[in-house]
């Protein structure tokens, strides 16, 4: 690995302050997938700034129905978290859908944000990228990309964000608060990770002297209707080709209200505020699912080896609004997918 | 964020010898104090500054399990884990987990159950089956499959493995 220069922040001041200070620092909390890039020498930082000492370890109430959810929670405390189990298992089962327990146990909540890309051409740095070195082309859009996106992608990058449980905050509308030298301000979760355009190597419109500090979930868990579904290579422990967050409210056999977001497809939690218009107030049934798919899916486009997605997509789509509906969510230990 | 400047400027200490620092840790019940440069992962201070060679250096990306080590009784990656950073912590490795001359009855278990063939990956197994059990998450075999998902085995022992761990999980079940 690379050598650095180390600091602990004493709190979110001196943190801010530490990488306003140092613009090739980087805060480490968790370390999961930082460290990694470092040993490839994807990450250079200059400085590691340890931010675990900061008091932003609490999951709390919001005072209208929500959860504020601190940055430094680790994703398998904030899986079995009482009140995620009950209010939001949706967010429970993405999280426990991803990584290993080893992994979840490390990870912070906000480091979960952060994570790059899992594309090959990013971690070798033996080849063009220009997420890793701006300008210098794309290698995966003529390479082996059959892990790659096929929604909102740029001639300049067609990476995918690897995490399953922004899925879920992508679904429950969750609000990322973050932290700067003018004070903290909230960022829609839809708004907080970008898609490439030409400046790949951006990946978030997370500011570079700010921080997060913790997620905010509305009220509106969608506790009785949800599911997560993943699809990937082996049963655990590997990212996803395809992943559906859906959530549901129904009043009867209607939909009332609904969320979609898909993972493993598009640089950023995938969501269409109009696929989920055309599920509210119809009924739950495979017409509306289909209706939906097609509209998620619209102007996918497939690469050379990753064509496939766009029609595992439109089935793990119609598949998982149908256990979300019926009240039968995937489970992730067990991998019969009903 | 990787830019420039990074790449063309001189890293620190890179004319000089590394600036270490002095962390305490908890390993095994026993205070170990050490000067580290803040790269030291914990599987190298605990490989290589230590004399603790249980953990394994498998991969060294936190895909395979191998370093697997309980801190404050949570099992983690030890390779992905600067040592730096757990100042003061409780650490157990394969090395700490026999108590008075006695096998921890995951140990006993996986002899009981043939869970391994080479042997490489089973101080990360073992560990992650002692934090398992901890966790008191998995109920059924599925669900110990899922949750030991990140210790990966080569040999394909895994059917001994899930059973030896049934075994210590019926044996420690009055600890849950």
């Amino acid at each position: 690995m690379i050598n650095f220069d180390y600091v602990r922040a004493r709190d979110v001041a001196d943190a801010i302050r530490e990488i306003s200070a140092e613009p090739a620092a980087k805060f480490i909390a968790g370390g999961t997938n930082l460290i990694d890039l470092m040993k490839y020498d994807v990450e250079r930082p200059m400085r590691l700034i340890d931010i675990t000492h900061l008091p932003l370890n609490n999951v709390e109430e919001t005072g209208n129905g929500g959860l504020r959810i601190g940055a430094l929670v680790p994703n398998s405390d904030l899986a079995y978290h009482p009140l995620i189990e009950k209010r939001y298992p949706l967010l429970s089962s993405a999280i426990l859908a991803g990584a290993s327990q080893q992994l979840r146990h490390m990870a912070s909540t906000g480091g979960n944000l952060m994570q790059r890309t899992r594309c090959f051409y990013f971690y070798d740095v033996a080849t063009p990228c220009n997420k890793r070195a701006p300008g210098s082309g794309c290698s995966a859009i003529n390479g082996i990309n059959r892990i790659n996106a096929i929604l909102g992608t740029s001639e300049a990058c067609i990476a995918t964000h690897p995490s399953d449980m922004c899925v879920a905050l992508a679904a429950l509308e969750a609000k990322v608060h973050v932290a700067g030298p003018a004070g903290e301000r909230a960022i829609a979760f839809s708004d907080f990770h970008r898609l490439p355009g030409d400046t790949p190597q951006i990946d978030t419109n997370l500011k570079a002297n700010e921080i997060i500090a913790a997620i905010e979930l509305p009220a509106q868990g969608f506790a009785a209707n949800y599911s997560y579904l993943k699809i990937r290579d082996r049963l655990s422990y590997a990212f996803a080709l395809v992943s559906v967050a859906a959530a549901l409210e129904l009043e009867g056999d209607r939909i009332k209200d609904a969320r979609l977001a898909l993972g493993g497809v598009a640089h950023k939690p995938w969501r269409n505020p109009e696929a989920e218009a055309a599920l509210r107030g119809q009924p739950a049934d495979s017409n509306a699912y289909a209706k939906a798919a097609e509209i998620l899916l619209r102007g996918a486009k497939g690469f050379a080896h990753n064509t496939f997605k766009i029609d595992l997509a439109r089935r793990a789509i119609f598949r998982t609004l149908a256990q979300a509906a019926n009240g039968t969510p995937q489970i992730q230990s067990s991998k019969k997918i009903r | 964020m990787d830019d420039s400047s990074s790449r063309s400027r001189l890293r620190p200490e890179a004319n000089s010898k590394p600036r270490e620092i002095s962390v305490t840790l908890n390993i095994n019940g026993e205070q170990r104090t050490l000067a580290v440069a803040p790269w030291t992962t914990l599987l190298d201070a605990l490989r290589d500054r230590l004399g603790l060679t249980g953990a394994k250096k498998g991969c060294d990306h936190g895909q395979c399990g191998a370093c697997t080590v309980l801190i404050e009784g949570r099992r983690v990656n030890s390779c992905l884990t600067l040592a730096i950073m757990k100042d003061g912590v409780h650490i157990t490795t394969i090395e700490g987990l026999a108590a008075n001359g006695a096998l921890h009855p995951l140990q006993q278990a996986f002899i009981d159950h043939d869970a391994f063939q080479c042997g490489y990956c089973t101080p990360g197994q073992i560990c992650s089956a002692v934090g398992l059990i901890a966790e008191a998450k998995a109920k059924t075999a599925d669900e110990i499959r899922e949750l030991m998902s990140g210790n990966i085995c080569r040999c394909g022992a895994y059917p001994n493995i899930v059973a030896a761990i049934e075994q210590a999980m019926a044996a420690m079940g009055s600890k849950l």
